[in-house]
């Protein structure tokens, strides 16, 4: 989320679409409530299903499972038509007016660059025009035909209200009343806040989803404000922590990134890295990756790591493809090529795509070590659990390790949660049995590792025997240490310019502004720099007073970066450094300084020196263009799920994401709709967590056996009773479940044709309390986005049949 | 002044005694009122500040266990409820939240280390030395056969494809730091955690 939860109230209108948050996110979802009842919002919700979002929802359109982009572009063509923009904010704050290369187009479906055969781009065209100093040419104008403005003009021509309706199924009348809606928040004082989740991110076109909303919330001038945003609702405690600090195959914590094979040496790495500014004057933060990078280092190697050995650079692996993401994996699970997983707190078999792919390859390791609270499914992928978990365990030969775990309530330590904030939990019990908690296993392995290595030797064994391990216990390391030294401390005495000393050798640093690149500085994660200070755990605050109810909270717990509740926040001024909306002012200039409720996401730099406000980029401006960020393309485009009942109407030849990488294996076991005619979705329920609540007797009692929800006009049509048991088949597998029939799916109108769509909610698995279950990823395909290669679990192909019972 | 509830009807009964309603004949009940109500039973109990383990709103939860955290008192956690003081939940669960106290206490809770061999129909109880140590024993051999120092043209990569690791979703940040040095030091890169999924 750039804003906060509470953020949401002083939202003018809410739009829920790639979610369903009054079901996934309840707690939060009363934010929305509150904003209708105190701030007179309006909510829109746009979703294949009527939700219990949309039940509350002033306007509610239906959509098609897959067709957002095709909704969002067409609401950006209404925007630029009716002329409905911020014409200020995209001014000065977007990069509307800088000049794309000439060699830039797009055509039939695709931009220019293509590589058929390796389904990438070559993309040196999607660049700026540079001037002789290598700053980006500008057209104030825009009247110059290669100007942002005009380029994004024409690409989203094609999305005409008729197109929109053609391709998503929605009636066109819906789709003009929600861009009404949409164009009140072009006025600066009014904002629009856009809430998703996993219903934006698991397609093949996952990214470009959020962004083409992220490119509407710019139009709006909506990035920065009070009650806007683009607010991603993540889907567990503390995904957006293990994010933070790179738990991710090309990742390292913080958003720095690991080598590639090409980065040779570290001058390598740097030089594509430290992003130079595009436009005169601009901070393009990361020039400091240097400072980042350097302090990671020392916190990770200590003195090992020093100037002469490129500060241990080898040390790290480098990755000779994008990243090994879990399709990957499993792709090569599947052909022999990975003798060991770890699995820490995650079940893979009821989690990833293709599910008899995930059973068949794990039966290929080696060995399969399971750490959790709890018994799943993936630790007994080898027993036979009938149709549920069929097996053969006499011939799977895969050594299981079943480690048993804490839970949240026994152990202390952060969790990131959706708004960033860091909060400090307590422990309140120990675990049950001889249960550990993760650190006490991964420290147990760390020790019998570099103590063989030690004794025996083997294969490059350096960075194992220099990891920093100073911790007070080092078999069982407190997690106050390790907050402190993500925070990072001083390693000699900090001067400043004037030679005062600002920090002793050994203080914990303050933020990370105080961060070097000489090794004198040590930061385990630098965005969590701030968290840990000498004034102490700055996460364990508790402190719920919330000046004018802004909705900010400053004192209450910790948010990265630097204690910042609302991010972009110098957009929510206008240049002169006056609010845009004085009446939820978040900062403003003084006169001789930045002032407001939020710590201020920008320099100290004074209006007239026109430094834009997005820090983090290196032309200080949004992007309408997305230069060569994206695998597909700088601007949205629609492109099909790999499964999908339709042709692609406005580019027949590049029907799917022509950069998403597919295995010939998994393309061989995409269905055509000629055999599964309906739509599947997947979903959660409100009473259920993944594959964790059916372990809670409560929960299993609340909901407790596996169905699919269809409409009525579907069961009519297949002579399907409600509660009546259906086969749910694909091209990968099939189902046996009861049906709910409901009034929340209705048929959609797409190219002429009517689309029903099937919803598959995915709790269920064959261990825990409630009744056995085959998972919905028995029926999802493997494929991912191309930019995150998130599985695509929100479209794709099934057929659905009345069947007998199953004798029990 | 750290009252219970029965205390509070006591004092009330013995307030009533002493008025004329006593007189009346009254304050008996009181006193027999006050003998058939429990204790509140968090009085006794510790409260612990922590946060819900499923989605990321992190609702603030409170959770009362039994014992008083002396050194050999072992604690036992009777109830979870939402933390009031929260600014985002106010005190305020949802369906799953409001059920904590039956994940922490779930008959699936695992509590000792289990191995399967190869082939073998079920699992059998180990010793946590054996497990870390045969675990260890697997991923050094494997590591050493497989580790890939150099490309082919001669770049140092220092990476290990072929043992890889799934990181959590609900461990907190600590672990997950620990994690990723331990991960990244032995070279592995098919590493990934549910943000991709």
């Amino acid at each position: 989320m750039t804003n906060t939860w509470q953020d949401i109230k002083n939202a003018n209108v809410v739009v829920v679409m790639g979610g369903n948050a009054a079901e996934a996110h309840p707690c939060g979802f009363k934010w929305v409530i509150e904003a209708k009842i105190e701030n007179g919002a309006k909510l829109v919700v746009i979703d294949p299903r009527f939700t219990r979002t949309a039940s509350v929802a002033d306007v509610y359109a239906p959509i098609r499972p897959g067709s957002d982009i095709a909704f969002l572009s067409g609401l950006i063509r209404y925007l630029l038509e009716k002329d409905q923009i911020q014409h200020e904010y995209v001014r000065a704050y977007t990069n509307a007016s800088l000049i794309v290369k000439d060699g830039f187009g797009f055509e039939d479906g695709l931009f220019t660059g293509y590589d058929e055969e390796k389904r990438t781009y070559d993309k040196s065209s999607w660049d700026y025009e540079r001037d002789d100093q290598g700053f980006a040419r500008v057209d104030d104008t825009w009247q110059n035909p290669h100007c942002v403005m005009n380029l994004l003009r024409k690409h989203v021509d094609r999305y005409t209200p008729e197109m929109v309706s053609r391709i998503c199924g929605t009636p066109q009348e819906k789709f003009l009343q929600i861009c009404e809606l949409f164009a009140t928040c072009s006025a600066p004082d009014k904002a629009l806040t856009s809430l998703f989740a996993l219903g934006w991110t698991q397609h093949s076109v996952g990214a470009q989803n959020i962004r083409t909303m992220a490119m509407v919330q710019l139009l709006l001038g909506n990035i920065g404000v009070a009650g806007g945003g683009m607010n991603a609702l993540r889907g567990h405690s503390n995904i957006q922590g293990l994010t933070d600090v790179g738990l991710l195959s090309n990742a390292m914590p913080g958003y720095l990134t690991l080598a590639r094979d090409g980065d040779v040496t570290f001058d390598d790495y740097m030089r594509t890295r430290l992003f130079k500014p595009l436009r005169p004057g601009q901070v393009s933060y990361w020039q400091n990756y240097r400072k980042f990078f350097v302090s990671f280092q020392k916190a990770i190697y200590g003195s090992a790591a020093t100037a002469n050995n490129d500060w241990a650079y080898d040390w790290l692996p480098k990755l000779d493809i994008p990243l090994y993401d879990i399709i990957t994996a499993f792709e090569m699970m599947d052909k022999g090529e990975i003798n060991g997983y770890i699995c820490q707190g995650f079940n893979p078999l009821q989690a990833f795509p293709d599910k008899g792919k995930i059973r068949r390859s794990l039966g290929k390791l080696k060995y399969l070590v399971v750490m959790d609270p709890l018994d799943t499914e993936t630790s007994r992928f080898w027993e036979n659990f009938g149709p549920q978990n069929p097996s053969d365990p006499a011939s799977i030969q895969t050594e299981v390790f079943q480690l048993p775990t804490t839970c949240f309530a026994e152990e202390n330590g952060a969790l990131v949660n959706s708004a960033r904030w860091l909060q400090w939990h307590w422990k309140a019990a120990p675990p049950p049995g001889d249960a550990q908690a993760d650190i006490w296993i991964m420290a147990g392995l760390f020790h019998r590792l570099r103590e063989m290595y030690r004794k025996d030797g083997g294969a490059f064994p350096d960075p194992l025997l220099n990891l920093t391990w100073d911790y007070t216990n080092p078999v069982d390391p407190d997690p106050e240490e390790m907050a402190m030294e993500m925070n990072g401390r001083a390693l000699t005495d900090l001067k400043d310019a004037n030679g005062q000393v600002v920090l002793k050798a050994g203080q914990q640093l303050d933020g990370f502004a105080q961060l070097r690149d000489d090794g004198t500085t040590m930061s385990g994660c630098w965005i969590f720099s701030g968290s840990f200070t000498e004034k102490g755990n700055q996460m364990a605050r508790r402190d719920a007073s919330d000046p004018r109810e802004a909705g900010i909270a400053p004192n209450w717990a910790w948010a990265w970066p630097a204690n910042r509740r609302i991010l972009y926040n110098r957009a929510s001024a206008d240049p002169s450094g006056k609010p845009w909306n004085p009446a939820k002012s978040i900062i403003e200039w003084n006169g001789s300084k930045w002032v407001g409720l939020d710590v201020p996401d920008y320099t100290a730099a004074a209006p007239s020196e026109n430094v834009g406000p997005f820090i983090m980029n290196n032309e200080g401006m949004g992007r309408l263009f997305a230069l060569d960020q994206m695998v597909e393309g700088p601007f949205p485009e629609h492109y099909e799920p790999f499964e999908s009942p339709s042709e692609n109407v406005l580019h027949p030849k590049v029907k799917n994401n022509p950069a998403a990488r597919v295995y010939a294996d998994d393309r061989k076991n995409f269905g055509a709709a000629s055999e599964f005619p309906y739509v599947g979705t997947t979903y959660r329920l409100t009473e259920q967590f993944h594959f964790w609540t059916k372990h809670a007797l409560i929960n299993a009692i609340l909901q407790p056996e596996e169905f699919v929800e269809i409409g009525e006009a579907l069961a009519k049509e297949k002579g399907i009773e409600q509660a009546g048991w259906v086969r749910v088949s694909c091209k990968r597998g099939a189902m046996i479940c009861k049906a709910y029939v409901t009034k929340r799916i209705k048929p959609m109108t797409v190219d002429g044709k009517p689309t029903h769509v099937v919803g598959v909610p995915l709790h269920w698995g064959f261990t825990g309390q409630a009744r056995k279950g085959y998972g919905a990823n028995t029926l999802t395909p493997s494929v991912g986005d191309a930019n995150t290669q998130t599985p695509e679990f929100k479209a794709f192909l099934v057929n659905i049949e009345k069947v007998a019972a199953p004798v029990a | 002044m750290q009252l219970s509830r029965r205390g509070f009807i006591k004092i009330t009964a013995a307030g009533l005694a002493a008025s004329s309603l006593g007189a009346l004949g009254f304050g008996g009940a009181g006193e027999a009122l006050a003998a058939s109500v429990r204790p509140f039973k968090l009085t006794a109990a510790s409260e612990t500040r922590n946060t819900c383990t499923y989605c990321s709103v992190a609702c603030g939860i409170l959770i009362y266990s039994l014992g008083d955290r002396a050194k050999n008192a072992v604690s036992d956690i009777i109830h979870i409820e939402g933390d009031p003081d929260h600014p985002v939940n106010r005190g305020t669960l949802c369906p799953k939240g409001s059920a904590l106290l039956d994940i922490v206490h779930a008959p699936t809770r695992l509590k000792v280390p289990k191995y399967r061999a190869p082939g073998a129909s079920e699992f059998k109880e180990v010793s946590w030395e054996f497990a870390l140590d045969r675990i260890a024993t697997l991923m050094k051999e494997d590591r050493d056969k497989n580790f890939i120092a150099q490309n082919k043209d001669g770049t140092t990569v220092n990476r290990w494809l072929s043992t890889g690791m799934l990181a959590a979703s609900a461990s907190s940040n600590e672990t997950s730091y620990l994690t990723w040095k331990v991960a990244r030091a032995l070279g592995m890169v098919v590493f990934d955690n549910q943000a991709r999924v």
